[in-house]
């Protein structure tokens, strides 16, 4: 085992390492994909070695040095963002190897510059993750939307430009805009910007202060895709998908709303929030569940549906923070690992099938579970878990948040969130009916003479093994559920 | 003891190495000269900002005349700040000029060009070392002066109407600034700097006090380019020679800023401006016009080299914004922006400079596809637009959370909305050139790589190193600018 402040530097310097190496092994493929897996494995296994020490109770810390006055760069690993970096780590080892399979499958252009911006997504992911205050964490959150930039514009046409802006647009403009002032209002009022059990706020601030600060860092946190920021995560649909499926269905997102939590419980802190400024919080995330999820039943394009999807899941991370009770913040922080599987798995079939069928559409899969059964069959299991059926994990959280909410006695959170089951059955449904029940169009002359099969290898590889993760998760909930436990004790 | 007649040397380094390339009248052997002289300055102005920071003010007797019949130099933690801003930006420019004089200056001109650079240069530093109120006149003239010729040797032949505009706009301040000194000598029968400031409260008649105030604030607010006193910027950083843009991005209007705080705070007096007349009420309303209406200039500007001129615009409006909020954390803000914009704007143009030596323009659509044909020029435009958007990481996020925090502690937090909604400006014109040099194609025959030559790059990688480096790093220069700002209170209030 190493030393745990050893791990942590580790967890930020190896991706940024290993972007080194991929961009000078450019001209050598094989070489820069072995060295991109080669880095997802290091990192896994830095970010592994922490679990054993952060479960024992330990919150190993590490102070680089004073960036502005009083104000240090500083890592502190605790429960919250020990979750959040075992899912992000684990993933991209998956995803490594499924955009191996994507990238050549599809001929992208400029693949080393993927790699690199991928690496160092992930650099800035781990620093949101073990981040010792709201300074290291503006600093990395920052990072992570401009390292991805290049990756939302990948193919650099004139709809990758307008995504890009959009992103760019709403990322920055929230977190300058909401975000940044409220960390500065924080200074100002606490005195002090660690992560601390309890919040650091209580006592400082109260009644409409509390709430309009409480605001500024849930509309400043703009990763989290609440209702009305979240136009930015269907316009960063338009990367490849394996950038879809690991920055903006598992780093980027959840990032947000691993922020939205270690805000609610670090820095305002459960207690301080009861006093009634975080009413409103529930019915905006509500709304967002509802209204994205409605969004989704019209979409046809299969990654649009998605999208919106995971802006309706996300906010059952904002609901569970919000509703402030032991449950529901538990059943927050398992479905950041819960929906990260799921939706991975999802995103790996969109890009599956885009790869072996050119399809991007709802409406052209009729069959194609016939053809891509392995594909569909993940499909399926991601499906079942944005709904929340067993056996996969999006039950798990969804019981939890329920729990949470009834223990609360907030009636109107259990009503959205049955409607929102009934929503995405709604929507997740009707593919798996097209993909299975239904025959191949016929007339498709591409496809006529063009019988494909299964995607390229280390894809279906890819997806099997997250969607085997989804279950696994239902069965196994230990590690995450323990982790969101420990949250509350700080 | 060398060390006791550093601050003589300061000045008369380069302004007698001036005279001196002119009888040599080589390119070559002017251009050496100037860079001994540029790097030796820069050892000076560390060498005198390490005195000060050990043993305090530093007051030299030019000529051992005492003040305040001779003239005094005067090293305080403010002026050894912004000396070391200049040096620093001439010896950065200097090294990078040679490359960028030789396409853009012709031949025989250039021993003249190094020995104008040379007086700006000993202009620039005189203004900020010097403790006498006249002697801050002289060098600002000897400073503008050189400074109108260099624009002037630009090749657009536009570069004349901006040396005239500039010219002209400029002799009107110098001429402000000359009556303000004049009523200020009438008044209290003194020039120098520390001595008028003690005799001013015992002045019975207040009123040509008050003129004076407002003669020199009009005065240097022409020169700092103060909204709406900014006309001559644009044309000036556009049409002259890439290194002159640079070098008076990064000083010009930075020195003429310390001039500004300087009679403010050590003369005139923080009470009488700040609390008796409604001055922090107008640099306010002008700050926030700048950093709006200046963002937006800069929205639709096509050539980047006045984009980023009306950009400078907007951020002097940060600093003069920190200033108009007359508190310790407002001035430091003020202080430690000058210095981190000075050089993202200095490594900005300089890098607009090699896209001018390969490209032959700086326009947008001359910049189209650029990130593949020369991808370190593009990538430093790039780091250096998020330093003036402020991106943490970055010196910008220092000015940036040190002007909010200072805001904050004045209990305006409208302001702190202010200032960052303009900064969100910043993201959207820097982000017109990020979109244009990745996103957009390159002319189908242009598809070579034209990376800039080494001897400009390297200068300005140094900008843009230091930019990233002094956002994580703030010791010297917020810690400089806090200690800078709390003895201008010590001393006024």
């Amino acid at each position: 085992m190493i030393a745990a402040q050893t791990a942590i530097v580790a967890a930020l310097l190896v991706p940024l390492a290993g972007a080194l190496a991929i961009s000078l092994l450019g001209r050598w493929p094989n070489l820069r994909e072995a060295a991109t897996l080669t880095t997802a494995a290091l990192l896994f296994f830095c970010v592994v070695s922490l679990l054993g020490p952060v479960s024992a109770g330990a919150r190993p810390e590490l102070t680089l040095f004073e960036m502005l006055p009083g104000l240090p760069i500083a890592f502190r690993v605790e429960p919250l963002g020990m979750l959040f970096a075992l899912v992000a780590s684990g993933l991209w080892i998956v995803n490594s190897l499924y955009s191996i399979g994507y990238m050549r499958g599809n001929n992208e252009q400029k693949q080393t510059r993927f790699y690199v911006c991928f690496a160092g997504a992930l650099a800035a992911a781990m620093g949101i993750a073990f981040a010792g205050n709201l300074l290291t964490l503006f600093l990395f959150y920052e990072a992570l939307t401009l390292i991805t930039y290049p990756l939302v514009t990948h193919k650099g046409h004139e709809e990758a430009k307008r995504g890009g802006r959009t992103y760019l647009a709403l990322l920055i403009g929230t977190s300058m805009l909401f975000l940044l002032p409220a960390i500065a209002f924080t200074w100002h009022v606490a005195g002090t910007l660690d992560f601390a059990a309890g919040g650091i706020l209580a006592g400082k601030l109260s009644g409409t202060a509390l709430a309009a600060l409480l605001a500024l860092y849930m509309f400043g946190i703009g990763k989290a895709a609440l209702m009305p920021m979240h136009r930015w995560l269907p316009a960063a649909m338009v990367a490849p998908t394996p950038v879809s499926a690991l920055l903006h269905a598992v780093a980027v997102v959840k990032a947000g709303v691993f922020c939205v939590l270690k805000v609610v419980v670090y820095v305002f802190g459960a207690e301080t929030l009861s006093s009634g400024a975080a009413a409103w919080l529930p019915w905006v995330a509500g709304f967002t569940i509802i209204a994205a999820s409605t969004v989704a039943l019209y979409a046809d394009n299969l990654k649009r549906r998605l999208a919106y999807s995971t802006v309706s899941q996300l906010s059952y991370v904002v609901l569970g923070a919000a509703l402030l009770a032991p449950y529901s913040l538990v059943a927050a922080a398992f479905h950041i690992a819960a929906h990260a599987l799921g939706k991975i798995t999802l995103f790996f079939a969109a890009g599956a099938i885009y790869t072996a069928a050119h399809k991007t559409k709802v409406s052209e899969l009729d069959g194609i579970g016939r053809l891509m059964p392995w594909t569909m069959g993940a499909f399926v299991v991601g499906a079942l878990s944005m709904i929340g059926l067993p056996p996969a994990a999006g039950f798990v959280s969804k019981w939890y948040l329920l729990s949470g909410a009834m223990s609360a006695g907030h009636w109107a959170v259990v009503a959205v969130l049955t409607m929102s089951t009934l929503l995405n059955a709604g929507y997740f449904a009707p593919i798996v009916y097209r993909a299975f029940f239904r025959a191949p169009a016929a007339g498709q002359g591409h496809d006529a003479h063009h019988a494909h099969g299964e995607a390229p290898l280390p894809m279906v590889i890819a997806l099997t093994l997250t969607a085997a993760g989804t279950v696994l998760l239902f069965f196994f909930p230990d590690v995450p559920l323990e982790l969101g436990r420990a949250m509350l004790k700080g | 003891m060398i060390s006791a007649h550093l601050p003589a040397l300061q000045v008369a380094l380069p302004l007698i190495a001036a005279p001196l390339m002119v009888l040599v009248r080589r390119g070559g052997i002017a251009y050496g000269m100037m860079l001994a002289v540029a790097w030796i300055s820069l050892l000076i102005s560390l060498l005198l900002a390490q005195q000060v920071a050990d043993h305090g003010p530093i007051s030299y007797h030019l000529g051992s005349w005492a003040p305040p019949w001779g003239i005094e130099y005067r090293v305080d933690a403010l002026s050894a700040f912004v000396l070391v801003l200049v040096s620093l930006a001439a010896a950065a420019v200097v090294p990078y000029s040679r490359r960028s004089v030789e396409a853009e200056v012709s031949r025989e001109q250039h021993y003249l060009f190094y020995a104008m650079f040379a007086l700006c240069l000993t202009g620039l530093l005189g203004i900020t070392i010097t403790g006498d109120a006249f002697n801050i006149f002289v060098f600002l003239e000897v400073s503008s002066l050189s400074t109108y010729v260099l624009i002037a040797l630009g090749r657009d032949r536009r570069a004349l109407t901006a040396a005239y505009q500039y010219l002209i706009m400029g002799t009107i301040g110098a001429t402000f600034i000359v009556i303000g000194v004049g009523l200020l000598y009438l008044m209290t029968g003194s020039l120098n700097l520390v001595d008028i400031a003690q005799r001013l409260p015992d002045v019975a008649e207040r009123r040509p006090v008050l003129a004076a105030l407002a003669f020199l604030t009009v005065g240097i607010s022409l020169k700092l380019a103060l909204f709406p006193l900014h006309l001559w910027l644009p044309n000036a950083y556009t049409y002259a020679p890439s290194s002159i843009s640079a070098f008076l991005a990064a000083t010009a209007t930075k020195v003429s800023v310390y001039v500004l705080i300087r009679f403010y705070y050590s003369v005139f007096g923080e009470t009488l401006v700040f609390k008796e007349l409604p001055v922090p009420l107008v640099l306010l309303a002008l700050s926030l016009a700048a950093m709006f209406i200046a963002s937006f200039a800069a929205l639709y500007q096509e050539n980047l080299k006045r984009l980023f001129a009306y950009s400078s615009v907007a951020q002097i409006g940060y600093i003069t914004l920190g200033l108009s909020l007359d508190s310790v954390g407002g001035l430091s803000a003020a202080i430690v922006h000058l210095f981190n914009h000075a050089l993202a704007k200095g490594a900005l143009f300089m890098l607009l400079g090699g896209i001018m030596l390969r490209t032959g323009g700086v326009s947008l659509h001359c910049v189209c596809g650029l990130a593949r044909r020369m991808p370190l020029t593009t990538f430093g435009i790039v780091i250096a637009g998020l330093s003036l958007i402020g991106v943490p990481g970055t010196a910008g996020f220092v000015s940036k959370w040190a002007l909010i925090t200072a805001a904050l502690e004045a209990g305006l937090w409208w302001l702190v909305l202010l200032i960052v909604a303009s900064s969100l400006l910043a993201v959207a014109y820097v982000w017109r050139f990020v979109e244009a040099a990745y996103l957009r194609a390159p002319a189908p025959e242009a598809t070579e790589k034209i990376e800039a030559p080494w001897s400009m790059l390297v200068p300005a990688w140094v900008l843009v190193a230091l930019s990233v480096y002094l956002g994580f790093d703030t010791r010297f220069t917020l810690g400089g600018a806090t200690r800078a700002a709390q003895m201008l209170f010590g001393a006024g209030g």
